[in-house]
């Protein structure tokens, strides 16, 4: 019940009418980045982290919050209508949904992933609105060595266990975790690798390595790889209301969707690529047309879509209740917490409750006003695909320039960003994950903070993080997350 | 896993190897002496320059086992195109300070136009110079923060 009070403040907040502009722009610019190619969240959301020094903390966060739904809406209509997943999270919706549009039923394919993403998006904020509290009170028992344990285990699981291959995901969680070392070390005052640079003494702007990996990383790949295929935009030609069949279909999957999503996204690993492969061969087993799988059946947009958006209401379980972001956007979102001095934590709940309650208010809000935006308004983003490539680069390499060096007005900044998108080329060449490097930066520094602390507290014995039990099972569970996966297959050979 | 060496990977993976050793010797270069603390400040750097040496190894020896399979298949360079981008940028790097935001960033559009197959530079240029235009003076009133000081930012 005390959580309902504290929703009715976040509403009485969200719903003033500067806050709802907060969120329309939010969504807005979330499904219009969504759309594109090229641009994702975290991008964004990086791109707009200046916005922190001007703007109060709850209206940054309604507006990154919507921005982060709404890209989950947009990325969905551009798997569609031209079969290029903007994210992984989507590859299945293009599979699916992209032979229904080819079969003139993109229509209903983008009404089946708008309303799944609704449902599942409310179904998802109804989670989180749940959880929270409880999750909260369950932290609040950990110590330093129980928290240092957590972040080991989700290292783990977000680089080693997601991606393709364990090597390069932990290849570049060390790489960001090296990022997030450079500078001033708070508690001793040595500079480290700053490789006599005074710039990098307050260190690497999280900004600038997320822009550099995905925008300036990004435009370079796509300039020295052309484009496999054309890329055609297919026409949106039969109606956007679906039929009777197509509700009776759609619905189940939905939900199923939404159950398997969101408990996977608030898990401390993460991800929202497995949910969306599970639901799939879910909705496959259990369908009674599984022959239409493979040549665009409805199911197989519908369930993704929900699994998608239900695991991104997921991942800001353990971001808002533990200060744990289990993805490249929830990272930055949580380097946005950083920069207004606010200490993301179990604490947060209760030192910040107004912001973060009128946060979870908006996501209700902004998932209506997104399937209004996206439903009756699908022509308006059908357009926004049209714009044709050479300007959209060019536009993303400008912006790219205006959110690192119109901050800093240094070149080396710019220069650092140049150094990051060949970094971000290489491993898009190579096969190597982005979002551990963001991570690692992040959670990197904090988790040397919460060791230190637990060894302060032990006087320097090691063993506090196999004494307490839970600390225990969790670095128990992370060995396991990285050895279990090769154990398996090694014995299945056997 | 053909068992042939694949070189592209394992050079990446010596490249990995030499990174952790700059790594390494940065780490060895911080001075320890200054404030007692239970954890010093080379605690973490070290475990991360044996994370990614250790790494470094690892996918080399990967590498000369056959490499990993790439999730696709990416083709040879596109050369006079990135050769455009890498110009587009180097030509911001060196004038944003000299010449200001707004022309360096004209010109990065227009080269980027270029290496992504446009054929009409006048027009790009327009576009990359309107963009950055509306983007200076959008960022000094809603932030009233300037985006540097520049031929053309002296007159707005």
């Amino acid at each position: 019940m005390e959580t309902l009070g504290h929703l009715a403040q976040g509403f009485a907040v969200a719903l003033t009418p500067i806050n709802l502009m907060w969120c329309l722009v939010g969504v807005t610019v979330g499904t219009a980045i969504g759309v594109l190619p090229g641009i994702g969240p975290a991008l964004t959301i990086a791109l707009l982290l200046p916005l922190t020094y001007k703007v109060d903390a709850t209206a940054a966060f309604i507006l990154f919050a919507g921005i982060y739904y709404g890209a989950m809406y947009g990325g969905s209509t551009t798997s569609i209508l031209i079969n290029t997943p903007g994210e992984s999270a989507t590859i299945v919706t293009a599979l699916e949904g992209n032979k229904m549009a080819r079969r003139g039923r993109a229509g209903a394919a983008l009404s089946t992933a708008a309303i799944g993403s609704f449902v599942a998006g409310t179904i998802g904020t109804i989670g989180l609105t749940l959880l929270a509290g409880p999750v909260v009170d369950f932290a609040l028992r950990f110590g330093p060595a129980e928290y240092f344990s957590l972040m080991i285990l989700s290292f783990v699981t977000v680089s080693a266990v997601l991606g393709s291959s364990a090597l390069r995901g932990l290849t570049c969680l060390g790489v960001g975790i090296f990022l997030g070392l450079i500078g001033i070390d708070l508690q001793t005052g040595q500079a480290r690798f700053t490789f006599g640079l005074p710039e990098l003494l307050d260190g690497i702007n999280v900004i600038v390595v997320a822009v550099g990996l995905f925008a300036v990383g990004e435009t370079l790949y796509l300039a020295a790889h052309k484009k496999q295929d054309g890329g055609e935009v297919i026409e949106v030609k039969d109606s956007i209301w679906m039929s009777t069949q197509d509700w009776a279909r759609s619905w189940k999957a939905w939900i199923r969707g939404a159950l398997i999503g969101f408990p996977i996204g608030a898990m401390p690993a993460g991800g929202a690529e497995v949910p969306t492969f599970l639901s799939y061969f879910m909705e496959k087993k259990l369908s009674k047309y599984p022959e239409e799988f493979g040549h665009g059946a409805i199911e197989g947009v519908a369930g993704p879509e929900a699994a998608n958006n239900a695991s991104a209401a997921g991942v800001l379980v353990p971001m808002l209740a533990l200060g744990l972001p289990t993805s490249a956007t929830a990272a930055i979102m949580l380097s946005a917490f950083q920069s207004y001095g606010i200490n993301p934590g179990p604490m947060l709940l209760q030192s910040q409750g107004d912001l973060v309650w009128a946060l979870i208010a908006s996501l209700y809000i902004g998932n209506v006003m997104l399937l209004v935006l996206n439903l009756p308004l699908v022509g308006l983003w059908v357009k926004m695909l049209k714009i044709p490539e050479p300007l959209l680069y060019g536009g993303i390499l400008v912006f790219a320039t205006i959110g690192t060096y119109g901050i800093s007005r240094s070149v080396i900044d710019l220069l650092l960003l140049y150094v990051m998108g060949v970094l971000g080329f290489f491993m898009r060449r190579f096969d190597f994950p982005a979002a551990p490097v963001i991570i690692g930066m992040i959670l990197g520094p904090l988790a040397e903070q919460e060791f230190r602390r637990a060894m302060t507290i032990s006087n320097g014995d090691l063993m506090i993080f196999i004494e307490k039990p839970l600390s225990l099972t969790l670095l128990m569970l992370a060995v396991f997350a990285l050895v279990g996966p090769a154990l398996w297959r090694r014995l299945r050979r056997a | 896993m053909s068992g042939k060496p694949a070189w592209d990977d394992v050079t990446l993976g010596l490249c990995l190897v030499a990174f952790a050793a700059i790594v390494g010797w940065q780490t060895s270069l911080i001075p320890l002496n200054a404030i007692y603390a239970k954890v010093g400040p080379t605690v973490i750097p070290w475990i991360v320059t044996a994370m990614l040496g250790g790494l470094g190894v690892a996918l080399t020896v990967q590498g000369l086992r056959g490499g990993w399979a790439h999730e696709q298949e990416h083709g040879a360079f596109d050369w006079p195109s990135l050769g455009w981008l890498v110009a587009g940028l180097a030509a911001n790097v060196a004038l944003i300070d000299i010449a200001g935001f707004i022309l360096a960033s004209t010109l990065l559009f227009t080269f980027t136009a270029r290496s992504f197959g446009s054929r009409r530079p006048i027009r790009d240029a327009g576009v990359g110079f309107l963009l950055a235009l509306v983007a200076y003076i959008g960022f000094d009133r809603v932030l009233g923060y300037k985006i540097g000081e520049g031929l053309i930012e002296r007159f707005i």
